[in-house]
């Protein structure tokens, strides 16, 4: 579909897969650490696997931080970058981006809901979105944490562990899944289109 | 897997070729699968680790997770093929012969990128732990009981335990529920049952009698025993909830 995509290269370790899942769209994907190239981005990704305060630190040593909440083009979270996108998370007590509110917080674990919580689970959309048109309700996406945001008025899409959970927010030009569309098989496919062809009223 | 060729065997002897590796991938894949594990059992007994060219090759075509084992012995070999795609890798006979591999692994890479493959056979002693079964010249036992090792290895970091239990293996005859229930109740992060599927009932009752998050099978699917997707529909009618397969999604 001829989409430029920028991923920030917080040097996480689930960048390749995200690129082949972009590249299966016709998407032309950069991997770029450096603030002017980010800032110039027609749309980026900001994807995350590791823990937070790790990640935070090194978007702190490139010094992206600001960089990444003052973008006004389209931006997607992914699993520990839907995190960053937050207040802040439980994980270390890490100070996240604030550039949407919350606080991630640890999953319970028990022999009957195991944590990380790890493998499919069910969507379930609360309001209109963009990122979710033409997924129904139901449809499973594939989760990989142990940490997660609460349902807040931004979440449009949530998944169950002991409780609800964000599973999806939409928030001005910044979007984010918990779960990986990337290997979320088809219904990942469709919400990674929908992010690329996504123009969030400002 | 074996040089680049799928094989499977039958209570770890006698390996047979089963098929190409992305034929394989995209037709489980389309059938259904949650996720697919790539075994090289020629790694560990070898001492050498896995080729990892088509690691790539497998992360470009599918869109469901994956997981790598064998051999991988250190944090740079687990960042290669991390970096090529997969989502997670299994250790097994090295993190029994160094467990503090597992902290490293877990401190790098998180705790989900880290699953633990433990090979446990059921004699006259309980459930203890075997390395090195990808040959059988080469397997000994690893003079620790199951469930010690599986309490130690969740405390170092592992993500997840893949238990394959040595006496089904590749026999068909049923997933060994006492002991994986015993499993389940040792840990709090996920588990998937390993060796003995022959029957979809066996799937049902692995879900119900051992609350494993997941079941794993080779023998079955390779030889088209069992199809991904008939299986999940016989699950979903027994009440156990799976995944609908793509394109099959129920409301």
């Amino acid at each position: 579909m001829g989409a430029n995509v920028t991923i920030i290269d917080s040097g996480g370790a689930n960048i390749a897969s995200l690129v082949y899942a972009l590249e299966r769209l016709g998407a032309a994907t950069t991997l770029a650490a450096d603030p002017d190239e980010i800032r110039a981005a027609e749309r980026v990704i900001l994807p995350g696997v590791g823990a937070a305060r790790d990640a935070m630190q090194r978007l702190g040593n490139a010094g992206l931080c600001d960089v990444v909440r003052e973008l006004t083009q389209p931006v997607l979270g992914v699993c520990l970058g839907m995190q960053l996108l937050a207040d802040a998370s439980e994980e270390d007590d890490a100070t996240c981006l604030g550039i949407v509110p919350g606080t991630a917080t640890r999953l319970p674990a028990s022999p009957d809901l195991p944590v990380p919580n790890m493998g499919w689970c069910p969507l379930r959309s609360t309001r209109e979105s963009a990122l979710l048109e033409g997924i129904d309700n139901g449809t499973w996406c594939y989760f990989v944490h142990s940490y997660a945001l609460p349902v807040s008025e931004h979440t449009v899409g949530v998944a169950r562990h002991d409780k609800d959970f964000a599973a999806v927010i939409e928030y001005r030009n910044f979007a984010a899944t918990q779960f990986h569309p990337e290997r979320s098989s088809t219904a990942g496919a469709t919400i990674l289109a929908n992010f690329l062809r996504w123009t969030p009223c400002a | 897997m074996r040089d680049g060729r799928v094989v499977k065997g039958v209570r770890f002897r006698d390996h047979r070729d089963v098929g190409d590796i992305l034929e394989l991938a995209a037709r489980y894949c389309r059938e259904g699968a949650d996720e697919l594990v790539f075994y090289d059992i020629t790694a560990s007994p070898d001492g050498r680790s896995v080729d990892r060219g088509w690691v790539s090759r497998v992360a470009a075509l599918l869109d469901i997770p994956f997981c790598v084992a064998g051999g991988i012995r250190d944090v740079a070999a687990a960042e290669e093929v991390l970096n090529k795609g997969a989502d997670k890798i299994s250790v097994n006979s090295p993190a029994l012969e160094n467990p503090g591999l597992i902290d490293a692994l877990a401190s790098r890479f998180g705790s989900q990128c880290v699953v633990v493959g433990i090979d446990s056979h059921a004699g006259d002693s309980g459930w203890q732990v075997y390395r090195n079964t990808g040959d059988p010249t080469k397997t000994r036992m690893a003079e620790r009981a199951t469930l010690d090792w599986v309490r130690e290895a969740q405390d170092r970091g592992a993500g997840e335990f893949v238990l394959n239990c040595m006496n089904r293996d590749g026999v068909r005859e049923g997933y060994d529920c006492e002991q994986l229930a015993a499993v389940r109740d040792a840990c709090t992060v996920p588990l998937i049952a390993s060796g003995g599927a022959g029957s979809m009932e066996h799937f049902a009752d692995v879900f119900r009698e051992s609350r494993v998050d997941g079941a794993l099978a080779a023998s079955v699917f390779h030889s088209a025993a069992i199809d991904i997707g008939a299986l999940k529909r016989f699950l979903a009618q027994a009440g156990i909830t799976v995944r609908p397969p793509p394109g099959h999604e129920e409301k």
